[in-house]
């Protein structure tokens, strides 16, 4: 993180000078690491309204949000709520009819959009890369524009599609229809993020990959985003999506209403109202397995053994009686077998045609829900949890994750007691402060709410 | 007299006339590109202004070219003038169309995307909209150089260069001895002349459309 370092190094040296120090200043710090290089920057939209000529009712009336600093948020709701509109009118490929919009500590109303636009990233669905140019010159595009100069923009498309998981030497010179869409998506990642901005604005980028591969972009954006801490707002109708992902979601109604704005937990454990429940859906238990993460929960220690070990270690191993079942890594220490005791025998101590293939392995950055779908799909009722190359870190089984869901329901209900009772008292307070009490500076002489 | 000691008495006449019939045509398309696509840009944006522009240019099409040339011939005269204004007029509509055609159909949310990173008015035409429309363009080139190929022959009616004055010269003088052997090394030399430019911008197309994006 070369680029965020410099950032850094910009406000402590040289304030007030160079553009550098401009973007340094409207970074603010990322929720995770207190004291590390982060680049978000607030998003403050008020009373934002579009009205398209001919219609009388607004297409997104009156939205007004705050959106801090490193943090996602999530616009979900059913299609043509206005959720997309919304998101453009922040980069304003979409004139705000009424209303603002601040970035940072400037408000960007009534700026150049070509300049806003250059400071915002933008990903769509079906990634909109540029068809006749290479994954290289498509990610080149905004760092150019902004001026950079040609090695520190050379060295940047490398870094980032190092970052978004792509192998700079083997995906440079492709065009985006020698990709697999997933990767397309990546890349339209890494092009919304090459010019270092402090807002990604996404809309609806996975919606148009499998379901697998929007699983793996989702993992991938989470990963991404605990490095960067960028401010990024998010658009999806597809509330599963949203829990995963947001730090906080809006949910929005028609003309972009808010029903409720809040976390994930507090809106699967307290929705505000029919349409938030309706929405939600069947199944919060489930869902609230989206919410926490394998990294979360007790990874357990299971026995393991190379493909490079001797066959004899191997069997020595399987009858000293420890352990009825060992996994088998490749050379690489990913899961490759599941051994049990008998296989190597029936197999006639060929390691090549006993035990089970692994099938499904899962990081440390997928949801307790992957995780079960793993565990449920899989023999022993287990799943191998890998780190970022694939290598082996340890499993997870039935009864970790059963115990973690009843913690965390538990966990879940009382937090929902305690605001409501915090609400109550809110709302008590709000009573005592309609008559009017000393020492409230602020208070004075308003109209109660 | 046969054809071929024809060609070997003549051939140094026939190449000039060759020569000069390539070099119209190519001038002529490089003024018609620039025009058609200038057109296109302009209109393209606006349902109504492309329509006017590709009608205009068909009407202009189905003006006879003899009919053409012959009007214009006393607004500037004989030899080069008339020539060019007729071939480049004539070599307008496939351009027109296709460039509207294919700058029309950039996929918009490819459009879309461009604004939103942040690329201005000009940069998204010149960067994004013209290269992905650049397949059809490059057809509609093609088809009118073929076209223009012809009508460069009738340009030998208003004394312009080219290979019609060997197929004037040659109807001109029907039943003398070489008058079939001028009119046939005419005809011939033209479809030589256009299958050769066909051939170059085969080459052309093979270097100038990114290889994402050929079909």
């Amino acid at each position: 993180m070369a680029e965020a370092a410099k950032a850094e190094a910009g406000v402590t040296a040289e304030a007030g000078a160079g553009p550098q120090d401009e973007r340094g200043r409207s970074e603010g710090r990322g929720p995770g690491t207190p004291g590390g290089p982060a680049s978000g920057a607030t998003i403050v939209l008020e009373n934002l309204t579009k009205r398209y000529p001919g219609n009388p009712r607004p297409a997104v009336e009156s939205v007004s949000m705050e959106i801090k600093a490193g943090e996602t948020v999530i616009l979900v709701g059913p299609s043509g709520c206005g959720k997309s509109t919304t998101l453009k009118m922040i980069n304003r490929l979409i004139e705000p009819s009424s209303g603002r919009i601040r970035i940072g500590d400037e408000d960007v109303t009534a700026i150049d959009p070509v300049k806003l636009r250059r400071k915002v990233g933008y990903a769509i669905q079906s990634s909109g890369l540029f068809p006749h140019m290479t994954v290289a010159e498509n990610i080149a595009l905004v760092p150019k524009m902004v001026g950079w100069g040609r090695t520190r923009v050379r060295d940047r498309v490398e870094e980032m599609l190092d970052l978004v998981g792509l192998d700079p030497r083997e995906f440079h010179g492709r065009y985006p229809r020698q990709l697999s869409g997933g990767q397309q998506q990546r890349v339209g990642v890494a092009r919304a993020l090459a010019a270092d901005p402090p807002v990604l604005l996404m809309d609806e980028p996975f919606g148009a990959v499998d379901p697998i591969t929007r699983d793996h972009l989702q993992d991938e954006l989470i990963r991404l985003q605990r490095d960067l801490h960028k401010t990024i707002v998010f658009v999806t109708h597809d509330f599963d999506e949203a829990i995963k992902l947001g730090d906080r979601i809006a949910v929005l109604r028609e003309r972009s209403h808010i029903a409720q704005f809040d976390t994930p937990e507090a809106i699967l454990t307290n929705p505000a109202d029919e349409f938030v429940s309706g929405f939600v859906g069947a199944g919060a238990a489930l869902k609230r397995l989206n919410l926490t993460r394998v990294r979360d929960v007790e990874i357990a220690d299971f026995a393991a053994v190379t493909v490079d070990e001797p066959l004899q270690s191997i069997v020595e191993l399987l009858r000293a009686g420890q352990h009825n079942e060992l996994l088998l890594l490749d050379h690489r220490r990913r899961p490759y077998k599941w051994l049990r005791r008998g296989d190597l025998l029936r197999a006639r101590g060929s390691l090549a045609r006993s035990g089970t293939l692994v099938t499904h392995t899962v990081t440390r950055d997928a949801t307790l829900r992957d995780a079960l779908e793993a565990v449920l799909t899989d023999s022993g009722g287990r799943v191998a949890v890998t780190g970022r190359r694939g290598e082996f870190i340890g499993v997870v089984d039935m009864e970790t994750l059963m115990n973690s869901v009843h913690e965390m329901l538990e966990a879940d209900r009382l937090t929902a007691l305690e605001h409501r009772h915090e609400l109550d008292q809110v709302r008590t307070g709000r009573e005592q402060d309609a008559s009017p009490v000393a020492g409230d500076p602020g208070g004075d002489g308003e109209p109660p709410s | 007299m046969g054809f071929w000691q024809f060609l070997s008495t003549r051939h140094q006449q026939l190449l000039v006339d060759a020569y000069q019939h390539a070099s119209a045509v190519f001038q002529c398309m490089v003024i018609a590109t620039v025009i058609g696509v200038l057109i296109a840009v302009l209109t393209y944006r606006t349902e109504w202004a492309g329509n006017l522009a590709v009608t205009t240019t068909a009407a202009i099409l189905t003006v006879p070219s003899l009919a053409l040339i012959g009007l214009l011939i006393p607004i500037l005269g004989l030899g080069v003038p008339p020539t060019v204004t007729a071939l480049v007029l004539y070599g307008l509509l496939p351009i027109v169309r296709n460039a509207i055609v294919g700058l029309r159909g950039v996929d918009a949310s490819l459009v879309e995307a461009a604004r939103g990173i942040g690329m201005s008015r000009t940069a998204r035409l010149l960067r994004v909209e013209l290269p992905l429309a650049w397949p059809p363009i490059l057809t509609g080139i093609r088809v009118s150089t073929q076209m223009l190929m012809g009508i460069a022959a009738i340009a030998a009616y208003a004394s312009g260069p080219g290979l019609g004055n060997e197929i004037f010269t040659g109807i001109a003088s029907l039943g003398s001895a070489n008058a079939l052997n001028e009119v046939l090394a005419g005809t011939l030399g033209i479809i030589v002349l256009a299958l050769a430019f066909d051939a170059g911008y085969v080459l052309i197309g093979r270097l100038t459309i990114p290889r994402g994006i050929r079909g």
